[in-house]
């Protein structure tokens, strides 16, 4: 069975990404200078649709902006973009399931 | 004795399905290949340390934890009746905000810790770690004065769904936050008694998940329950 | 000061040993756990009762899953009995509705949470790290925890009989039913603090057993050789791993409801009582797959083995596991048609109801494929397989009736239920599981049960079982409502309520053959003329449990098995002819168990300890909150007790520990450590051609 491994060459680019060395502490800062970027921009948003933004435009806003900071967190912080892909999936499956059930559970609710 | 031809039939579906199982199949093979049969000191399958794939099956555990809390408190939120105190009487955004930054900060000072304890550079990481640690008591502390506030504002425990929901969805955080620290100051006295060098840096790693994940549902929190319009 | 405790002894003491081991088998001579501070020190007991108190093995872990949940099955089952009787005849007056409503209630959680799920989890701990080849779990001390948890939440549970009356809600505790204003008694506080315990213990196992499927299966056990039980496990662990935080953020929000006044459920203050319902069975859905698909799989292991061919379609049967792992979490609304959900989503559910079918009917006709040509034997295990697979069919196709939403709405709440689940529960998942303790009872006690009270035993529950539970879909459809604690002779229920009390008796004969099956048989594996021994293969099974002695020494492997193929141990034994026949090639494949100095993960005491510290904060969150400080002290105490503790061997491979466990290890060691941790880093990386 050990000529399978040859079959497996396919698989094997997902994981080059590993390859990369741990971002330097510059780095870090520099996600953390984005992160704090995008949390004032919420903030902005927030005080800002008081007087000008209609509640679609505001949740739409903040929505994407909160993914981005988590994405973020995860990827760099978390260390998931250079890490195992099966970390990545066990999450990944975590927050898709939350997503799928809880979701659906709200909207039998009719609370949107 | 006979046998079916199924028992030919199966094995070549079970390569074909082999070939077809990801990346981590791979690793599989490659880490079993490399081992001595006989040795007792095994690498594990794929390659990957026990200890962080508990964390992070146990983080995948804890978004459906904090998933039911957050869909709970937009249910009953929604539900409130009209006239009772809700988020918009008591909500201090600019001071959430304010405790949104510190714990963000914190989890910049987490990933510097580990940064340097994998260089070995033990004085920093107990440093950055400290930093961690206080910040995430300052946001602690924040909570609670936040939520001081609120009661004196007339919104306890018991007043209403709204407040239920929300003292309870916060309140998980914060305990997650306050086992968060007590297990970062766990770290720290290890390591001024010796006992956790950068041999160990992953463990620091995988105290560094937790910290993090806790940072990115608070940021889930600030958005979601503060921030959206009511 | 610790630090210089476990330099100094272990350095002076072992290193001179180490030195010349490393890389090879670490002789127990060498594990010097001395200690000054005595109270760190490891249990050493190999014999009598505090080797299994403060056991990791993995095995005995599981045979004591599975003593307690035999015996919470006899309070269960005595439980139904009750209810049996009390509904024998119109009018009945043996309990009383209060406690009539403990009697189902309690019958149900425990049957649920303490019968199913821990007799699944005596096999998965058993088993899984056998059929992987390995030699213990991933985590040997947080599996002693799951057992110690799982038994203080049972244990916790019960004692609500003594201490002002058991949960009185249901099994699904319906708020606000199960509120404080109609369940006034602290029975469900005993089932929210109780449950979340027993929670506790299945979400740690979960995460245990993955992680040993994932990362411990023997060199060239690839995920698609691993056998279909296996499979199974590893889904319902999954299924375990994201459906306990449901039910504990539910559970959560009942405690707080009933015991410091939260509003959640609190209809008069606007809250929405559904919402406890769809928490409840968004957790209880995925729950009901729990139960099942660990039978699934021992039936996937019995029947190949008895009809002697590798089970039909293995790829069909282990994605239609996944398939019902998946699905088994967009169906919870069926449980749900009558609640007014609207019309899309009844839709909604009723079709993916239906579509779970299909994965379970692949299963059902891949067992019929098997067995189809193959040389069958009936004994007793492969009977209760048989069964299973029979009368889960039955409470399958009783549950498709149940998709149909307009026909659910007539059913919803009848006998017609109840006999549909036990259809499932106890057709298919009590006797599939038990087919699992006739067949692998040679394996782990290292005698046979015997057969002729084995296979009465099963005929006996068989009968039982169906004159039970068969009358109930008549009952159901006449209009009997679950949890009515009696009826008159008007409505026409006395009869097929007379046949269901006199059914139970029988079930409970059958039980009773069980154990005396269990303590005849050993009585005469240790008397004066015993049967020979059952030898490690007793029944020329097909995985690679049977390839290590019985019962299977502590280290289970003298070496660890290189696998090529799926069914590996069959295929050390047996090769295909050119003319398509099959012979035996090699008559000595087991390995002889006498492996000697092979590392093992010594005892610990702070699993229990730990454990015992969460139902004081249960009783403390009832009675009294200054308990809390006694059930925090022993938290805190076996959670630092845990971390602290010296490592057991010094040998001990970098991976084969909890969570910052490598307290005191020795420099030269954590050379080696890091070097295996930079290899499988690499390997993890792909990096390794490179």
């Amino acid at each position: 069975m050990s000529t399978d491994i040859a079959t497996h060459d396919p698989t094997t680019h997902e994981t080059t990404t590993h390859e990369h060395a741990h971002p330097s502490d510059w780095q870090y800062i520099k996600i953390a200078l984005l992160l704090a970027v995008l949390t004032a921009l919420e903030v902005f948003t927030y005080f800002e649709s008081v007087h000008n933004l209609s509640d679609a435009v505001l949740y739409v806003v903040l929505t994407v902006l909160m993914v981005l900071k988590f994405v973020y967190v995860v990827a760099w912080f978390m260390h998931l973009k250079f890490d195992s892909i099966i970390f990545r999936r066990v999450f990944q499956v975590g927050i898709v399931m939350a997503l799928a059930v809880y979701l659906i559970m709200l909207t039998a609710f009719e609370i949107w | 004795m006979t046998i079916t031809t199924d028992e030919v039939s199966t094995t070549d579906e079970v390569s074909e399905v082999a070939e077809e199982t990801a990346a981590e199949e791979t690793a599989a093979q490659t880490a079993t290949h490399t081992v001595a049969p006989h040795a007792d000191h095994q690498a594990t399958s794929t390659g990957l340390s026990h200890n962080k794939l508990l964390m992070w099956m146990f983080l995948g555990s804890e978004c459906l934890l904090f998933g039911a809390l957050i869909s709970t408190y937009l249910l009953l939120r929604e539900r409130l009746p009209e006239g009772e105190i809700g988020p918009n009487d008591v909500f201090d955004i600019p001071f959430t905000s304010a405790s949104s930054f510190v714990l963000l900060v914190s989890s910049l000072t987490m990933v510097l810790a580990l940064a340097n304890m994998n260089r070995g550079d033990e004085r920093r990481f107990r440093i950055w770690l400290l930093c961690t640690a206080l910040l995430g008591s300052i946001f602690i502390g924040g909570q609670a004065y936040e939520f001081t506030a609120f009661y004196n504002e007339g919104l306890g425990y018991t007043t209403n769904i709204f407040s239920s929901a929300f003292f309870s969805l916060t309140g998980f955080h914060g305990a997650h936050v306050t086992i968060g620290i007590i297990m970062l100051m766990s770290l720290l006295v290890l390591n001024m008694r010796g006992r956790l060098g950068p041999e160990r840096a992953e463990t620091v790693e995988i105290v560094g998940l937790y910290w993090h994940f806790v940072d990115i549902v608070w940021i889930l929190i600030f958005t979601i329950v503060y921030l959206f319009p009511q | 000061m610790t630090q210089v405790q476990e330099q100094g002894t272990v350095s002076t003491e072992v290193m001179p040993t180490m030195s010349a081991q490393r890389g090879q088998i670490a002789l127990p001579a060498a594990r010097v756990v001395a200690s000054p501070m005595g109270v760190f020190a490891r249990p050493q007991a190999s014999r009598g009762w505090k080797s299994w108190l403060f056991t990791v093995d993995h095995k005995k872990i599981g045979i004591m899953y599975g003593a307690a949940a035999l015996f919470f099955l006899v309070v269960g089952g005595i439980e139904a009995l009750l209810i049996r009787l009390q509904l024998a005849q119109p009018g009945g007056s043996l309990l009383g509705a209060s406690v009539y409503n403990q009697i189902f209630t309690m019958h149900g959680v425990t049957m649920v949470f303490l019968v199913i799920m821990p007799l699944a989890a005596a096999f998965a701990n058993y088993l899984l790290p056998l059929q992987i080849g390995a030699r213990d779990v991933a985590f040997p001390r947080l599996n002693a925890f799951s057992l110690w948890v799982f038994l203080a939440g049972g244990v916790f549970l019960n004692t609500s009989w003594f201490l002002g009356g058991a949960p009185d809600g249901g099994w699904f505790g319906y708020l606000p039913n199960a509120g404080i204003t109609f369940s006034p008694s602290h029975g469900m506080d005993f089932y929210a603090i109780g449950l979340q315990i027993t929670g506790i213990a299945s979400l740690v196992s979960a995460i245990n057993l993955i992680v040993t499927v994932i990362n411990m299966r023997a060199p060239g056990m690839t995920l698609f050789r691993m056998p279909v039980l296996s499979w199974m496990l590893l889904v319902v662990q999954f299924l375990l791993l994201f459906a306990i935080p449901v039910i504990t953020v539910a559970l959560f929000l009942m405690m707080f409801d009933r015991l410091f006044d939260a509003n959640f459920f609190n209809v008069a203050a606007g809250a929405d009582p559904l919402l406890w319902q769809h928490l409840f069975w968004i957790f209880g859905h995925p729950e009901v797959y729990i139960l099942i698909l660990p039978a699934f799989g021992i039936i996937s292991e019995v029947i190949p083995t008895f009809s002697r061919k590798p089970i039909f379609g293995y790829s069909f049967m282990v994605f239609s596991g996944i398939l019902i792992g998946f699905m088994g979490w967009g169906v919870w609304a069926h449980h749900m048609f009558t609640s007014g959900l609207g019309p899309i989503s009844v839709s909604a559910f009723s079709l993916s109801t239906m579509f779970i079918a299909v994965p379970t009917g692949i299963k059902i006709l891949n067992w019929l494929a098997t067995m189809w040509g193959g040389r069958l034997r009936f004994p007793t295990p492969m009977l209760f397989a048989v069964g299973a697979v029979a009368m889960f069919t039955i409470g399958g196709l009783s549950g498709v009736t149940h998709a149909v939403s307009p026909a659910d709405t007539q059913q919803h709440d009848t006998y017609y239920i109840v006999a549909h689940f036990h259809y499932v529960i106890f057709g298919g998942a009590l006797l599939g599981l038990l087919a699992g303790v006739y067949f692998w009872w040679p394996k782990v006690f290292g005698h046979r049960l015997g057969e002729k009270l084995g296979k009465a035993s099963f005929w006996t529950l068989l009968v039982g079982f169906n004159l039970t539970f068969g009358p109930m879909h008549i009952l159901g459809l006449q209009g009997m409502s679950r949890r009515i604690p009696t009826y008159t002779p008007e409505d026409g229920f006395t009869l097929w309520n007379a046949v269901a009390t006199v059914g139970a008796f029988v079930i409970a004969v059958g039980v009773l053959l069980i154990f005396i099956n269990i303590f005849a048989s050993r009585r005469r594996a240790r008397g004066p003329s015993p049967r020979p021994a059952p030898g490690p293969d007793p029944w020329d099974a097909r995985s690679l449990e049977w390839m290590v002695p019985s019962p299977v020494p502590e280290h289970n492997f003298d070496e660890v098995p290189i696998v090529l193929s799926q069914d590996e141990f069959w295929h050390r034994k047996y090769e295909t002819a050119e003319d398509g026949q099959m012979r035996r090639v090699a008559t000595e494949v087991a390995q002889k168990g006498d492996a000697k100095g092979v590392h093992l993960p010594s005892p610990s005491y702070w699993p229990l300890v730990l454990a015992l510290g969460l139902p004081i904060i249960g009783y403390a969150l009832i009675f009294n909150l200054w308990f809390l400080l006694l059930g925090g002290a022993l938290v805190i105490a076996g959670i630092y007790g845990w971390i602290l503790e010296p490592p057991d061997d010094p040998e001990a491979p970098h991976d084969e520990h909890g969570n910052g466990e490598h307290g005191g290890e020795v420099m030269g060691l954590l050379e080696e450590g890091s070097e295996s941790l930079v290899a499988n880093g690499a390997v993890a990386n792909g990096a390794v051609g490179s």
